[in-house]
């Protein structure tokens, strides 16, 4: 999109292009994974962004690390305080929310999307909550709360300014930590001026001063904190021998959501549970180093209990929804298990180089980027979200950047596996062992074409004499090699086979195929 | 072609053992056909320094291009292969950094439960990338007997990176060469989009990252671009030559035996 000089736009044609924004928006999100990867490619305007996002973001966290060895040592704690929630999960779960409930929690689980949104909608409803203000989380994102309330007429605004500004432009988060990071200045100027409405009903003034922006959102906001019946939030880490609901944040609107109204509803995946307190100063730490390069957040909430009698502030009543919604089926899985590690952080998304090009929204799903295939795929099924599996050069840049060491290469190519095997997924069927160690559309990806591709492949280069053969025929042939060759030839030239291979110019030179039986040859040389 | 590591960061380093008589050279298919002169001059840099070089004429392909796309029979089928070519107990030097991560990382796991798995595991510890066996097995000490001085990019790959971390070794070596400047080129530690089958699945997004990698280098400036992975040479050299800017690029071992004759 062409940068138009703001100065000559009216009102109404900014609304206009606030509109096509939307509805580009909502075009390409019904497209499949290559058509949206395309678009965000052609999209000048957001590759800049991306791109830029990413090399701020890289840059300030490697600054926070200085000391490569002492961050090796966190990431191995961090791994290990994650992996030790995870092999004692059921048992911490229960002791959560033991602990929960005798501080005066109220907590609820909830196996898939429906049932959490329904029973924070009962929630809402036995307490007459009409509107509701959120604190930035991304649970509630996955399980589409925020339409499900809306259709049955509860008001749900969103108070981080990130979100906030996706919600108005009626969009989704491009990124888990920066929701609106694929919109530059004069996109938020616009959005602002035209979507947004002061508390006094008159409209926000143009301005692209990144304070004036801001202090135009804080000024509605603060209103809404004041007059919502219930504020939802998520949860960073959920302590279980002490029952804390600890909350990350930087806008002191996670303050304000679980503090203000007198309903507080916290949200979180069943797998966001740590042991003990001494568990949290290293997993945060890492989670704000790593999301955005700082050593603390401005706001760091501990949440352990409602109001109690004689406190003044403080909601009436706090609840927590656990949230499944896919996560048994990882924890069981054996080799995909270390899914469950993530904190959430965005380091792998800031440092992938195909997030960096095709920006979130091309995934086409609450998680982009690296993470966003590895859980996309286990929660919403292979064969409605694994298309996004072969973007992906297996780089490694994200496994090197996660302060959990989440194994994010291996787990995409297993999940590759898992969508191509033969030994497809019935879920309806008898083996509950097959259920719970397979992912949810088990063997959705395979073709019978690229099945004989590969199987021709495995011929050729099982047997020496054929692969001889045909590395033969391609040197000799090579003057012959068509000059284009699908995708790769339409950005690079041929490569050419050289005229004689490794094999034939190693045995003109008489080097020897195999060792002489019995010469010594593991003995050290000179 | 970019290795699927498991490993996510530095933990313990590698043992390497003393000055072999022999070595296997697995030359990896893609310098086989394409790049066969950089197995040559390798073969003659081990020579030179008094290693006997055995090249098994059964091999063929390490299995990667399959393991990475999901299809692990086929690539178990055709890895099996190279676990009798290179059956003997001698180290064995692979030409790319990718083909190396995945015998050295991969292998092991591939096998797993496999009646080949101690085998595997065997070949696993003798692998060793290239350059990694050069300088932390041979001790490799070269004299730059060139007179051309030369600036070149080098272009380490994301599994010699990564997974071999062996980039300080592809450093050194090209350093220890006194006519030859390296350049560092912006965002190095990128990946160049090649990825094997990713730059045939996802063409546009490889495409793209290709661009701007072949970008960064035209504007380091150097005379040559160099890399121990003739994937990352051929997907930069073939975007640069098609943009009309071609910069001749070369593997490692190349360079390196070129200049200390």
């Amino acid at each position: 999109m062409k940068h138009i000089p703001v100065q000559q736009l009216s009102t109404s044609e900014m609304a206009a292009l606030v509109d096509r924004e939307e509805h580009d928006f909502a075009d390409m999100q019904q497209r499949h994974f290559k058509a949206r990867a395309k678009m965000s490619l052609e999209n000048e305007s957001l590759r800049a962004s991306f791109l830029g996002a990413s090399n701020f973001l890289v840059g300030k966290r490697q600054a926070m690390f200085p000391d490569t060895q002492q961050l090796e040592r966190l990431r191995d704690r961090g791994e290990a305080i994650r992996q030790h929630s995870l092999n004692h999960l059921p048992e911490l779960l229960e002791r959560l929310e033991k602990n929960l409930t005798a501080n005066g929690i109220q907590v609820h689980w909830a196996e898939t999307a429906e049932p959490a949104c329904q029973l924070i909608h009962t929630i809402l409803n036995d307490n007459h909550a009409k509107t509701v203000v959120k604190g930035k989380s991304m649970v509630t994102e996955e399980i589409e709360l925020n339409h499900y309330l809306e259709q049955r007429g509860i008001e749900c605004l969103e108070s981080d300014m990130g979100e906030y500004l996706v919600q108005l432009a009626k969009e989704t988060p491009s990124h888990i930590i920066m929701p609106a990071i694929h919109k530059n200045k004069a996109q938020i100027a616009r959005l602002m001026h035209t979507r947004a409405t002061n508390s006094d009903g008159s409209d926000v003034p143009y301005s692209e001063d990144v304070d004036e922006l801001i202090g135009n959102a804080r000024a509605i906001l603060r209103d809404k904190f004041m007059t919502a019946d219930a504020g939802i939030s998520g949860v960073n880490m959920a302590v279980a021998n002490s029952g804390t609901l600890c909350l990350v944040e930087n806008e002191g609107n996670g303050r304000m959501t679980t503090t203000a109204p007198k309903l507080h509803i916290a949200v979180s995946g069943i797998e966001k549970v740590v042991e003990d307190f001494s568990q949290v100063p290293d997993l945060l730490t890492l989670l704000t180093r790593s999301a955005t390069g700082q050593k603390i957040t401005t706001y760091f909430n501990m949440i352990s209990s409602p109001k109690k009698p004689g406190e003044k502030d403080g909601p009436e009543q706090v609840h927590l929804v656990l949230v499944d919604n896919g996560r048994s089926r990882m924890f069981s899985h054996d080799t995909l298990k270390p899914t469950l590690q993530c904190i959430r952080c965005g380091a792998c998304m800031n440092h992938c180089p195909v997030y960096a090009r095709i920006g979130g929204h091309a995934y086409g799903s609450t998680y982009p980027g690296p993470i966003g295939q590895v859980v996309t795929p286990q929660i919403g099924g292979i064969e409605k979200h694994g298309d996004m599996l072969s973007a992906c050069s297996l780089n490694g840049a994200c496994g090197e950047a996660c302060p959990v060491r989440i194994p994010l290469p291996q787990l995409i190519r297993e999940l590759r596996a898992e969508a191509v095997n033969p030994d497809v997924d019935h879920v309806s069927a008898d083996s509950i062992r097959q259920v719970f160690n397979s992912v949810k559309g088990r063997g959705a990806k395979r073709t019978v074409a690229e099945s004989l591709i590969w199987r021709g492949w495995s011929l050729l280069h099982r047997q020496p004499g054929l692969y001889r053969l045909m590395t033969q025929l391609l040197s000799r042939g090579r003057k012959l090699m068509p000059a284009r060759l699908g995708a790769w030839t339409e950005s690079r030239t041929m490569p050419q086979a050289a005229p004689h291979s490794l094999h034939e110019l190693a045995r003109k030179r008489g080097l020897a195929s195999q060792p002489v039986p019995g010469d010594n040859l593991t003995e050290t040389s000179k | 072609m970019s290795s699927d590591n498991r490993d996510t960061g530095p933990r313990s380093a590698r043992h390497y053992p003393a000055r072999p008589k022999a070595v296997y050279l697995l030359g990896t298919c893609l310098v086989d056909s394409f790049y066969p002169q950089a197995g040559m001059d390798a073969i003659s840099l081990l020579e030179r320094e008094g290693v006997e070089v055995i090249f098994p004429q059964q091999q063929t392909c390490c299995g990667q291009p399959a393991y990475n796309s999901g299809y692990d029979e086929q690539a178990r089928q055709v890895a099996r292969q190279q676990l009798a070519a290179f059956a003997a107990d001698i180290p064995v030097v692979v030409m790319m950094g990718s083909c190396a991560a995945m015998l050295h990382h991969d292998y092991p796991r591939l096998f797993a439960g496999e009646p080949e798995e101690a085998q595997a595991r065997a070949l696993a510890g003798r692998s060793y990338e290239f350059s990694e066996f050069m300088v932390n097995v041979l001790q490799l000490e070269l004299t730059d007997n060139s007179r051309q001085p030369l600036t070149v990019a080098l272009h380490t790959s994301c599994s010699a990176r990564r997974s071999m971390r062996v980039a300080e070794q592809h450093k050194a070596l090209l350093s220890s060469l006194s006519g030859v400047q390296l350049v560092e080129p912006q965002r190095a530690t990128e990946c160049c989009g090649f990825g094997g089958t990713f730059a045939v699945k996802q063409g546009d997004i490889s495409a793209a990252m290709a661009k701007d990698k072949a970008d960064n280098m035209a504007a380091t400036g150097a005379d040559m671009i160099v890399s121990g992975d003739c994937g990352c040479l051929m997907n930069i050299a073939g975007t640069l030559e098609k943009q009309g800017r071609a910069m001749p690029a070369k593997h490692l071992a190349t360079l390196l035996w070129e200049r200390s004759q």
